[in-house]
């Protein structure tokens, strides 16, 4: 294990003790911006190292090229939404929606939070997989209902409920797939460590594993937000502080389908050769599709603009489940690209919702108007938010979207059909709530708030940026995790 | 094959688990809640014992150690703090029958036999036992999940809650000789931080509804017209 992995993953531990302890509000926040930006750097050392020496490995930690980028992408939006978050939460204290001990166990719980997502994306261990994947629900699962309305306690136990039974259900799975290394895997302490299932999965039992996957698609795929285990998503990412929905929204959705993508290697090793040698892409495929339509039409319905945009985390979530399942170089760099670009872009959206929430004081979208004409900077925030998630070039989620139904036109050309159709019907869906949003008219007395826009143009500027043209080092990287998942480059 | 060919160790085995399954429906049955919790805790000894088992057939140390941490969560403090909870909130006497007890024991039947038709095309090559002992874990799973379906009640939903978590064990112990002691201890800090933030919640949706009965949080729906 290396000094930089070591760091890494432990600076937000020791950074939660530490939070513990701080009773200053100001100081806190700002505690919690240096350690998140050591994160950052040690993930970006632990980066160079792996790109270095292709694996960095050891202590039961595995990093190779298709988590490192993950794990950069999410110490990098820890990182922007604390800053976010500082000036932000301290407004939440003033006005009185949380005390200073709900303060305090924000900002502990938020480093715990980027922890078990750090500890997930790391961990070689499918058992240690799981215990961090349920270690991010419980540390969230307070901060949603960090208001204490009777919406936001109702959302939280809805989350608590459903990601618990939902990871339960994965965890009979993990215990499905240990039983089948067992009969491959002398060393007990071996059987869930996934380099060497990867290594032996030819000789997993195919019925063992087939049965292993869909419990293990069910549990992940509920924290994934997949229709129909996706009843939960909205509420919590709606009711929770506004930085917490960014990261729910930009990394948990993210290390979740990473789950999924992992496992899903190893069902394929083992299925090979055997009739039902697709079973986990085709499945992957109906739950993604599903969820992406699904979404897109919930999206027309919604009254509340961060429920609004959660549908459209399932949505893109949706459209990335389906690419992994159609596998193949293609469709798997756009998905690889498409983790990135709707991370970056969807936490810079939920930033700058908070700061249109905080103009008008409320989230309902019928009572937000005018927000161009009372702060340009959300209001464009905003528009080109949209724009970019929505899919319009040139930024990066046209760029990915592309990839993706060019892969889906070259091996199931009938699937380009629905696609596109929900590509139009949730593109319809966001601007009819947005036009009104940012031209309508002022309502009276409506001010401009302190907002501070640099990380929202920091994210879309790399969104941008990726559209345009994704820099050399970039686009190597995923090609190799690429042919980690495929077994074939692209580029 | 039939059941006496079976070693002595996993005959016996075979017997605490059925028990273990048993207890799923008591525990289903129960209207009141302290007696829903006593027949979690014994599901939570059957299942330590299950576990004590396994290890003096000799599959691996640590699985005794496995087998005391089971006991002291699942079978005394976890109870324990419930039952706790229960007194503060003056739940003690609550009772609330089940609404169709046979449909609800029909339907828990029904995922008996889903669960051993589910396992059927695993271990055809295998022991009888195993598959045997996967079924039931599987089944207990389901009876858990099953009953925070049919309870509205929030003290009820944990408890199934947790029931899951025994049949997840089980599984784990009896198919497969325990899971590696990091992930075991792992899912026990899970479980029993879990446990807390229960607690932390049923004084929550006190405070926001003035009663557990989550049926009665409703406000949060995709209705147009809900205003």
């Amino acid at each position: 294990m290396t000094p930089a992995l070591t760091v890494t993953v432990f600076t937000p531990l020791a950074g939660a003790l530490l939070l513990a302890g701080v009773r200053r509000l100001d100081r806190a926040g700002l505690l919690n911006v240096l350690v998140s930006a050591v994160t950052f750097g040690a993930a970006l050392a632990l980066a160079l190292e792996v790109a270095a020496r292709e694996v960095v490995a050891g202590a039961g930690f595995r990093v190779d090229a298709f988590n490192i980028y993950l794990l950069v992408l999410t110490a990098f939006v820890g990182m922007t939404t604390s800053v976010f978050s500082r000036p932000y939460m301290q407004y939440v204290c003033a006005t009185g929606m949380t005390s200073e001990r709900g303060m305090r166990l924000y900002h502990v719980m938020f480093q715990l939070f980027i922890f078990t997502m750090l500890l997930a994306l790391a961990t070689d261990n499918l058992g240690v997989l799981w215990v961090a994947v349920e270690g991010a629900t419980l540390a969230t699962v307070l901060l949603v209902s960090l208001y204490r309305t009777p919406e936001a306690i109702e959302a939280a136990w809805k989350y608590f409920i459903l990601c618990g039974v939902g990871i339960a259900l994965a965890l009979f799975g993990t215990v499905l797939l240990y039983f089948a290394a067992q009969h491959v895997i002398d060393d007990p302490a071996a059987g869930l460590s996934w380099s060497t299932l990867h290594e032996l999965a030819p000789q997993l039992q195919p019925a063992i594993m087939s049965l292993a996957f869909v419990f293990l698609l069910i549990g992940y795929g509920t924290k994934v937000g997949l229709v129909p285990m996706h009843q939960w998503l909205p509420d919590a990412h709606s009711e929770g502080p506004t930085p917490m929905s960014a990261v729910l929204s930009g990394l948990l959705l993210n290390v979740a389908l990473y789950a999924v993508v992992r496992l899903k290697m190893l069902v394929d090793g083992s299925l090979a050769g055997t009739p039902s040698a697709h079973l986990a892409g085709y499945l992957l495929m109906g739950f993604g599709l599903l969820s992406f339509l699904v979404a897109g039409l919930f999206l027309h319905r919604q009254r509340d603009i961060k429920r609004m945009f959660s549908y459209s985390s399932i949505e893109h979530m949706g459209l990335m489940t389906f690419a992994f399942g159609l596998g193949g170089p293609l469709a798997t760099f756009g998905a690889l690209l498409h983790m990135l670009v709707h991370s970056l872009t969807k936490s810079a959206i939920f930033i700058t919702v908070g700061h249109a929430a905080h103009i008008a004081g409320t989230q309902s979208i019928d009572h937000i108007r005018g927000l161009l004409r009372t702060q340009p900077a959300v209001g464009w925030g905003l528009l080109i938010g949209v724009a970019a998630i929505a899919g319009f070039p040139p930024f990066g989620v046209f760029t990915s979207e592309f990839l993706l139904l060019s892969a889906t036109m070259q091996s199931q050309p009938w699937f380009t059909v629905a696609l596109l159709t929900g590509l139009v019907v949730a593109f319809a869906g966001l601007f009819r709530h947005l036009q009104p949003m940012v031209y309508g008219p002022v309502p009276e007395g409506q001010q401009p708030v302190q907002a501070n826009m640099f990380p929202v143009l920091v994210h879309l500027g790399l969104v941008l940026w990726l559209g345009m043209a994704i820099p050399a080092f970039l686009a190597h990287w995923l090609d190799r995790a690429t042919s980690l998942i495929t077994g074939m480059h692209l580029l | 094959m039939n059941p006496e060919h079976l070693p002595q160790l996993q005959q016996l085995m075979m017997v605490l688990a059925a028990m273990v399954l048993f207890s799923s429906f008591v525990l289903l049955e129960q209207a009141r809640l302290t007696a829903a919790i006593h027949a979690f805790a014994w599901q939570g000894v059957l299942v330590a014992m299950v576990t004590v088992i396994v290890a003096a057939g000799g599959a691996q140390t640590h699985l005794f150690f496995s087998a005391a941490l089971t006991l002291v969560l699942k079978a005394l403090l976890i109870p324990w703090m419930l039952h706790r909870l229960v007194r503060r909130l003056e739940l003690d006497r609550h009772s609330e029958p089940l609404r169709r007890p046979a449909l609800v024991i029909m339907a828990a039947l029904a995922l008996v036999i889903f669960s051993y038709w589910l396992v059927l095309p695993i271990v055809q090559q295998e022991l009888i036992f195993t598959r045997n002992i996967v079924a039931v874990s599987l089944a207990v799973v389901l009876i858990g999940l099953l009953m925070m379906v049919i309870r509205t009640q929030a003290v009820a939903q944990v408890l199934g809650f947790m029931s899951m978590e025994n049949g997840l064990f089980l599984a784990a112990v009896s198919a497969t000789g325990g899971m590696p002691l990091m992930v075991e201890l792992g899912v026990a800090f899970d479980v029993l931080v879990a446990a807390v933030l229960f607690g932390v919640f049923f004084f929550q949706i006190r405070a926001s509804i003035d009663s557990l009965d989550v049926d009665r949080m409703n406000r949060l729906t995709e209705r147009v017209d809900g205003e």
